[in-house]
């Protein structure tokens, strides 16, 4: 009966397995092996499979990849529910003794040196904080509209947060910021929401404009909201009030936010975004062979290998951060449209998944891991697009560093494993 | 918890953005790769360095088949100063006679540049230091040897019909965007006017680097190079051997000598002196050798054949001659009395050399002057008009059927149109009908005003020769490449004078020869038509004028000589007009003596001054041998060069140039003296 039922189980394991999402991961894999050895071709690189490249790692990352999502495949869900802060708490761990041992990697001290590998400790706290909020927010009682629950589920988020800038890796801190799409989806107040995006419009719009015509621009909005809405006046006047009191402080401390709080390279990268500064040698030399590399692509791209921009070196940090550029260059507009609609697909594939979970730590899993990878595909092609400030973080499954893809691969299968399990109850 | 509409409200708000930021991503994707084209061409330049080929510039050939110019491969000696490795500057340098401080600062130059940029060391070397340097190339890593084509002139000679080449100016990229910064282009000669023909058409190579400009391979395979065009060649009526004999007889004299084939108006020969070697003009020690050319005080860089412009003197005669029959104010019977020279006034004579009567044929042989007095004057104050300002015009009119005073259109830039005193001119300096033909009566024989460039005296002869018309002059009569050579058109300018005073005029020019003024340069047995001249020069001594066609009855050849300061155009012009003629028509000269004559008046001041420096650098020699100067003693003292060059510093082009304002118009016609 054991032996059954167990056969049964291995045999729900295979069948059940959502296949689209596993065929996405192959594809994305695959481009991403194509555009590590593209990026990599023509510096007397000839060999297709040698673990001192690039793309002969990622081979091996595939490889480890796969070991791992069938052992994660072969695991129990709901031992990890179990194990949820323990390995929230081992993350936590990772992420304090990178800050006393860990390596400097491109000014990040985020990296734990395993002889053979090393460990961005960054990414291990992802999965760790995914499943950590997973499992308090699916705990009897919680509430998130509670403030006590909502302080803790900020709590969670915060300290990896905190201490992954700490390791000065701004790009992967930002990545935790993710999670409050997750708490927004599970109750939390769109003001969490509205109120961020806001300041974001207003700071850019003081930036690029000036104070006083943004200012202005806030009045207008207000008196029409007077004009539209004259007969709730009453009702909606705290609203505005607050509005502008609260606008008008971002206003005036844009300038000091600027200056003072963000780093020199980090404002210069905006001030080239909102187009203030044009330094196509300097800063903003990244983006601008970016956009050439991906700009000269046209319709059908150069070919595999032909793309001058990349294949030559123009473009920098072309096989991890700058993958897209390979691709935007060698396949053109088809090849990128098709790299969009992959990651588009498996975004919507893991939320229909996280729909249907029966349970709600696995709903809330996958509300976490699609907030991850949403948030990486949109800052990192943005930033190729030069629609997004340069923040160096991955495009899951596609570029080179073995700790993303590692750790992308076993936070989707544990995805498919739940997905998996959820049908056989 | 929220209620279920609240949770599917956000379901969407969520999906929403995701739809929305996807959205975003593909136009953005769509606009910079399909509508914005910049991002191309920001590509383009980035990855590919397009290499421009150069054509082989058109040879050009004298009427042989001779090579006249031609293209060499040079070496230049270039360097990847990133490929370097330690090597030893001091034998490099000595290697390639390099100043080695110099060369460590520019290397060090392009050490802070673009290291992976090939940049030259040294532009062409020499056949031995290329020799030398490609067998210690092994110890030079990152250095190499890229041949280049240049022009190079088997023959020093023609330098003014063939020009020189130099590098583009702002003015020539600005005018044609074909050329950029460090192209060359035709500066003088044909290698200008035919510019177009020679240079062909440039092709491109588009290489691959990457973005420390290392070579990467063809972009596309090659697909989009473009060949480049080959420059077509010339093909000249300048006889070769004879330009370099008459060159040779011009060695050491100031002054020109233009040959035409009357009956195609092929230029045979055109020399210029003092003239240059083509080859230090190219090269390494171009700027060099080029600003020492120009600094010159004989000024070897002017082409006197075109350019400058005489007072034709008595060479005019045979052109009043035929107007003066055409207008049938006299006819071949017409005597005039020469007491000794022209009565203006009771206190101003014309002088005349041989006093006597003579008709028009005699009048032409002697060259008397007081002839020529008097048919100016009859052309001017009576003639068909009886107005001596129509008169005057007319007169000019038909000087410029003979191509004299108008640009006869050659080939070549820089030609003079010389210059015709019109009535306007006295107008201005008498008042209206306050002159007559005595005021201005130098003009008649050729003197005062008038000036006239070599090659218009050499067309005058042509017509002549040809009894009525001439063909426009030109050096080259076929452009293309080997087989394909186009003929160029020639274009005929008649001068509607009947033939017969042609001939009377001729057959009066060959007994010149045979008989009178220029009997120096009689050839036994070749018949051939002169007339000598001597311009009078305000600035020093007259200039001796030739000119002549032969034979008289077929002409195959039509020339005019120009000596500066030489003196009477009979004894030095002519003579020398008579070894051309041999020259040409017999193909050999056996009058050595006559030879020895032309060779061994060198230009005199030059070679004075060259005596006085050799002078000078042996007694300093004697001092040194004695003991009484330091060996270290400069030979080339800055005072004895300073002062030489003082003594030179006459301005031939000042010279060529009548200023008429400079004398004073009522005595100008005193100056008038005896001369034919």
């Amino acid at each position: 009966m054991a032996t059954r039922l167990l056969v049964d189980e291995r045999k729900g394991v295979l069948t059940q397995i959502d296949s689209l999402s596993v065929l996405i991961w192959l594809a994305l894999t695959t481009i991403g092996f194509f555009s590590i050895y593209s990026s990599e071709f023509g510096a007397g690189q000839e060999s297709w499979f040698n673990l001192s490249t690039s793309h002969g790692k990622q081979i091996m990352n595939f490889g480890i990849g796969s070991i791992l999502a069938i052992f994660v495949m072969l695991t129990d869900s709901r031992l990890i529910h179990t194990i949820s802060y323990l390995l929230y708490a081992l993350s936590i761990f990772l992420l304090i003794i990178t800050l006393a041992i860990g390596k400097t990697v491109s000014g990040a001290k985020g990296w734990i040196d395993f002889g053979p590998m090393m460990l961005q400790t960054a990414e291990v706290a992802k999965l760790g904080t995914a499943l950590a909020l997973s499992r308090f927010l699916s705990g009897h009682e919680v509430n998130i509209g509670n403030k006590k629950d909502m302080f803790k589920a900020i709590g969670l988020i915060a300290f990896p947060l905190l201490l992954v800038l700490l390791q000065n890796d701004t790009g992967s801190a930002l990545v935790f910021l993710s999670f409050f799409f997750v708490l927004y989806r599970m109750g939390l107040s769109g003001w969490f929401l509205v109120i961020p995006a806001w300041l974001g419009v207003l700071a850019i719009m003081v930036l690029v404009f000036d104070k006083i015509s943004v200012l202005i621009a806030i009045g207008i909005i207000v008196a029409l909201a007077y004009v539209f809405y004259a007969r709730f006046f009453s009702k909606i006047l705290p609203i505005l009030a607050l509005f502008i009191v609260f606008s008008a402080g971002v206003i005036f401390s844009v300038d000091y936010a600027i200056n003072d709080i963000l780093k020199d390279y980090q404002r210069e990268r905006i001030e080239v975004l909102i187009g203030k500064k044009v330094d196509p040698k300097g800063v903003g030399y990244n983006v601008h062979q970016s956009l050439i590399a991906i700009g000269s692509g046209g319709l059908t791209g150069k070919g595999f290998l032909n793309g001058t921009q990349t294949k030559f070196k123009f473009v920098p940090e072309q096989s991890t951060d700058f993958i897209f550029c390979t691709i935007g260059e060698e396949t053109g507009l088809l090849g990128s449209f098709i790299v969009v609609i992959l990651y588009l697909t498996l975004i919507f594939r893991i939320l229909v998944l996280a729909e249907r979970q029966k349970f709600f730590y696995n709903k809330c899993y996958g509300y976490g891991i699609v907030a991850i990878l949403f948030f990486h595909f949109t800052i990192n092609i943005g930033m190729t697009l030069g629609l997004f400030p340069v923040i160096g973080i991955p495009l899951p499954f596609l570029s080179y560093g073995g700790s993303s893809y590692l750790m992308f691969t076993i936070m989707l299968f544990l995805m498919l494993k739940m997905d998996a399990d959820n049908a056989s109850y | 918890m929220i209620n279920d509409s609240q949770y599917h409200s956000r379901s969407r708000i969520i999906l929403i953005i995701f739809l929305g930021i996807g959205l975003v991503f593909l136009l953005r994707l769509f606009y910079i790769q399909i509508i914005d084209p910049n991002y191309k061409i920001f590509a383009e330049n980035n990855s590919i360095r397009r290499e421009v080929i150069f054509p082989p510039r058109g040879i050009i050939y004298d009427r042989k088949g001779k090579i006249m110019v031609r293209n060499e491969t040079f070496y230049d000696v270039m360097v990847v100063p990133a490929k370097t490795e330690n090597f030893d500057t001091s034998i490099l340098c000595k290697t390639l006679e390099l100043d080695e401080v110099e060369f460590k600062l520019n290397f060090q130059k392009l050490l802070g540049g673009n290291k992976f940029l090939p940049a030259a060391v040294v532009r062409q070397i020499t056949q031995t230091q290329y020799g030398k340097f490609q067998e210690r190339l092994f110890d030079f890593r990152g250095f190499f040897i890229q041949p280049r084509m240049a022009r190079t002139y088997p023959i020093a000679s023609a330098s003014h019909l063939i020009g020189y080449l130099g590098e583009v100016n702002d003015d020539d990229i600005a005018a044609n965007d074909y050329y950029k910064l460090g192209d060359f282009t035709g500066k003088s000669g044909l290698e200008k006017s035919y510019e177009k023909e020679l240079r062909g058409t440039k092709g491109e190579r588009k290489i691959l680097v990457d973005v420390l400009n290392r070579e990467q391979g063809r972009y596309l395979n090659g697909e989009q190079d473009v060949n480049s065009v080959a420059g077509k060649d010339l093909h000249t009526g300048i006889d070769l051997e004879f330009q370099q004999y008459a060159e040779k007889l011009m060695a050491g004299k100031r002054g020109s000598v233009v040959a035409i084939e009357p009956s195609t108006g092929e230029i045979i020969a055109l020399v210029s002196t003092p003239d240059y070697d083509l080859n230090v003009l190219q090269g390494r020690n171009r700027a060099k050798n080029y600003r020492r050319l120009l600094l010159d005080p004989d000024k070897p860089l002017f082409n006197r054949a075109i350019s400058a412009m005489y007072p034709p003197g008595s060479t005019l005669k045979p052109v009043e001659a035929i107007l003066g029959l055409n207008d049938g104010i006299i006819t071949k019977e017409t005597v005039f009395n020469c007491p000794g020279g022209y009565r203006i006034s009771a206190s101003h004579t014309v002088g005349c050399h041989s006093p006597g009567s003579f008709n028009l044929h005699n009048g032409l042989k002697m060259s008397c002057n007081t002839y020529y007095c008097n048919v100016f004057k009859l052309m001017v104050d009576q003639g068909i008009y009886k107005n001596s300002a129509k008169g005057l015009d007319h007169w000019g009119d038909g000087l410029k059927l003979f191509g004299l005073g108008v640009k006869t259109g050659i080939d070549i830039p820089n030609e003079r149109k010389g210059i015709l005193p019109s009535s306007k001119l006295y107008n201005k300096y008498y008042g209206e009908n306050r002159w007559h033909s005595s005021t201005i009566i130098s003009l008649g024989i050729g003197q005062a005003e008038i000036s006239i460039t070599p090659l218009q005296l050499a067309i005058e002869a042509a017509t002549i020769a040809n009894r009525g018309y001439y063909i426009e002059p030109h050096i080259v009569n076929g452009v293309g490449i080997k087989d394909s050579v186009n003929k160029l058109p020639i274009k005929k300018i008649s001068t509607g004078i009947p033939t017969e005073y042609f001939d009377f005029t001729a057959y009066a020019m060959q007994d010149v020869v045979e008989h009178g003024t220029a009997y120096f340069a009689k050839i036994p047995g070749i018949h051939f038509a002169g007339k000598t001249g001597t311009a009078e020069n305000p600035h020093g001594d007259d200039h001796s004028i030739f000119i002549a066609f032969a034979p008289v009855d077929t002409p195959k050849i039509a020339f005019a000589i120009v000596i500066e300061n030489a003196g009477f155009g009979g004894t030095w012009a002519a003579p020398m007009g008579s070894l051309l003629v041999e020259k040409y028509l017999t193909g050999k000269v056996i009058r050595p003596q006559w030879e020895q004559w032309i060779l061994s008046n060198q230009y005199i001041k030059k070679a004075a001054s060259k005596r006085k420096a050799q002078r000078a650098k042996d007694s300093i020699n004697v001092l040194k041998r004695k003991g009484l100067l330091s060996p270290d003693f400069d030979e080339n003292d800055k005072k004895d060069l300073h002062k030489e060059k003082s003594k030179n510093n006459k301005s031939p082009v000042q010279e060529a140039k009548i200023d008429y304002q400079a004398i004073e118009p009522k005595k100008r016609y005193l100056i008038t003296k005896y001369k034919t």
